[in-house]
């Protein structure tokens, strides 16, 4: 009777366990085990005890070190460039598009496709279509007699190029979710502008845009930390190459620790990303608070 | 009358823009679907762009390879293994986290949401090693539904606590009197009026599983391979067989496509659930 009344008791816990023991196993552990590694010198191959502890040494190497700059360097290109131009076009087509369209269900199904299909088929994909000698892209710019060009393989292009990837992939990601704030924005202060004169363009500056930005802030901050994320299409379509010109630091943390083999040096950096990552999070989780304290305010005020 | 005018104009515009978008998110898809059914020639030729005689034959080869279809029912197992288990242990640790007060609750709801921003490549390194020297479960399917099991849960206890919040506590209350125990509160009870929320996160968890790379390539070997892997070592060949990888790369997009015509609405309703309400 009184076991019976432990169990209940305990509820909640044995709820939790599962996640609570999974998650601590696979995932929290590997994370310490990263910040510990950072700490030793250990080439993969060799057996765990030959592991020697450097200290700060595997940090101090890494900032001297020049393709870890040009890593930083490709990363924050790469994250703003895909960040400030998914943002720009997907809130630009959904002001565009926020109408009664007839069949904006099958539209929308449409352009949620990109997104669902794997990271590596999509490197696929691109790789193909950039492909210098038969690729469409080519054969459509010779078509126009334009000249071919080398996407893949000219170090000035190939970020540009992988940048379009990501692009097409991931502006349907704002595009939605900013016409779905514009579609929950209320009527009553639209209809007031219309009335007081306010043209189409004054309309969306001055009363949409600033209506929707919490909306517009958060889907960006989503997106750079998916951004900093970003491994398998670059992974297909350059290697991180020509040069080092398209390698962002998840793939020159995966370089590090089993092309190079250095699993301290590769912890080390995988630390770095990390910090950057969480300083993201930590911004978001701020602007959310910020929009709870002001939505807060905003129901007392009315209330 | 002017006003009609401008304004059915301007629809019509975006109708055209509309269908200028559409055309380019399936453009790129439907070259891979389309190279997938072409011959060798085919491909190389110029002539042969748009109107060509469609051919199994790439898919005849990739599939008649052992190897191949040993890749995909890995891809298979290891995706939905671990989608049960994700959405078992999930809706039960989301459950705690809606209804109870208790002692490091707030730990549990912190650490979900950090660990959801966790980089997979971030977690390379250590999963290798520890995989390899302390857990051995290196090159084995139980090790890759473990991590994946792992990943997953984050997302899916976050995306589950907004329906579980949505149950009417007085229902609850109602079984409770009746004398049910908490479990079978949560597993008579709340289970059955959150299944549209368990297929919401069902699709994002086998979409992810399904589709994951990196963390498959450190972890796996030649027999336990999956098959996002066999894409990237079939591309360092150098006599790329075009048609054949197209057809890999269709056979991999096939279940995720198929997941989003049957189930967009709520496929959007789960993104914009994160962005709109924080």
């Amino acid at each position: 009777m009184i076991s019976r009344q432990v169990l209940n008791r305990a509820s909640p816990y044995v709820f939790i366990a599962p996640a609570v023991l999974i998650t601590s196993i696979a995932l929290v552990y590997p994370v310490l085990q990263s910040i510990w590694l950072s700490f030793h010198e250990w080439s993969i191959g060799t057996p765990p005890d030959q592991t020697r502890f450097v200290g700060l040494e595997n940090y101090r190497w890494l900032l001297a070190d020049r393709a870890f700059w040009t890593s930083v360097g490709v990363t924050l290109v790469f994250a703003g460039a895909v960040v400030l131009c998914e943002t720009v076009l997907g809130v630009g087509l959904a002001l565009a598009l926020d109408r009664e369209l007839r069949g904006m269900s099958i539209i929308r199904t449409i352009f949620i496709l990109p997104m669902m299909v794997a990271p590596i088929v999509v490197g696929l994909i691109w790789r193909f279509l950039y492909n210098e000698q038969f690729g469409p892209l080519n054969q459509v710019l010779t078509g126009l007699g334009l000249p071919a060009m080398s996407w893949l393989s000219s170090p000035d292009l190939a970020l540009v190029s992988v940048i379009i990837a990501d692009i097409w992939q991931w502006t349907p990601f704002i595009f939605i979710l900013s016409l779905a704030a514009l579609q929950s924005l209320p009527s009553s202060a639209i209809e007031a502008a219309r009335i007081d004169g306010a043209s189409p363009w004054q309309a969306i500056v001055f009363i949409k845009l600033p209506l929707m930005m919490p909306v517009i802030v958060v889907a960006a901050l989503l997106r750079l930390i998916d951004a900093f994320k970003v491994l398998e299409v670059i992974y297909i379509l350059t290697e991180g190459g020509p040069g080092l010109s398209t390698e962002i630091l998840s793939l020159h943390i995966y370089k590090t620790a089993f092309v190079s083999q250095q699993l301290g040096r590769a912890s080390a950096l995988s630390n770095l990303l990390l910090v950057m990552v969480m300083a993201i999070t930590l911004a978001l989780v701020a602007v959310n608070h910020l929009r709870r304290v002001a939505t807060r305010r905003a129901d007392a005020a009315e209330g | 009358m002017s006003q009609g005018m401008s304004v059915r104009r301007a629809s019509l515009a975006s109708y055209l823009l509309v269908a200028a978008l559409a055309l380019l998110s399936l453009a790129p898809i439907v070259v891979m679907i389309a190279t997938s059914l072409k011959l060798k020639t085919q491909i190389f030729g110029d002539t042969a762009a748009f109107f060509f005689v469609p051919t199994l034959d790439n898919y005849r080869a990739v599939l008649s390879d052992a190897q191949n279809t040993r890749y995909l029912g890995n891809s298979l197992i290891v995706a939905a293994v671990s989608t049960v288990l994700t959405l078992t242990f999930g809706c039960m640790a989301a459950y705690a986290l809606v209804r109870f007060r208790f002692m490091g609750r707030g730990v549990v709801s912190t650490g979900t949401l950090l660990l959801r921003m966790v980089p997979p490549a971030v977690l390379t390194v250590p999963v290798f090693t520890i995989w390899t020297y302390q857990y051995g479960l290196n090159n084995s399917l139980f090790g890759v539904i473990l991590l994946y099991t792992a990943l997953n849960l984050p997302f899916v206890i976050w995306i589950l606590q907004s329906f579980i919040a949505q149950v009417p506590q007085p229902l609850e209350e109602a079984a409770r009197i009746d004398g049910a125990n908490p479990y079978q509160v949560f597993f008579l009870v709340v289970l059955p009026l959150i299944k549209p929320g368990l297929a919401a996160a069902a699709i994002f968890t086998f979409r992810i599983a399904w589709n994951e790379f990196i963390l498959a390539l450190v972890l796996t070997n030649r027999f336990t391979r999956t098959m996002p892997v066999k894409v990237s070592l079939f591309l360092t060949e150098h006599n790329i067989e075009w048609g054949q990888i197209m057809a890999i790369g269709t056979l991999i997009a096939i279940p995720p496509l198929v997941f989003t015509f049957m189930a967009s609405r709520q496929i959007i309703t789960g993104m914009t659930a994160g962005a709109v309400k924080g």
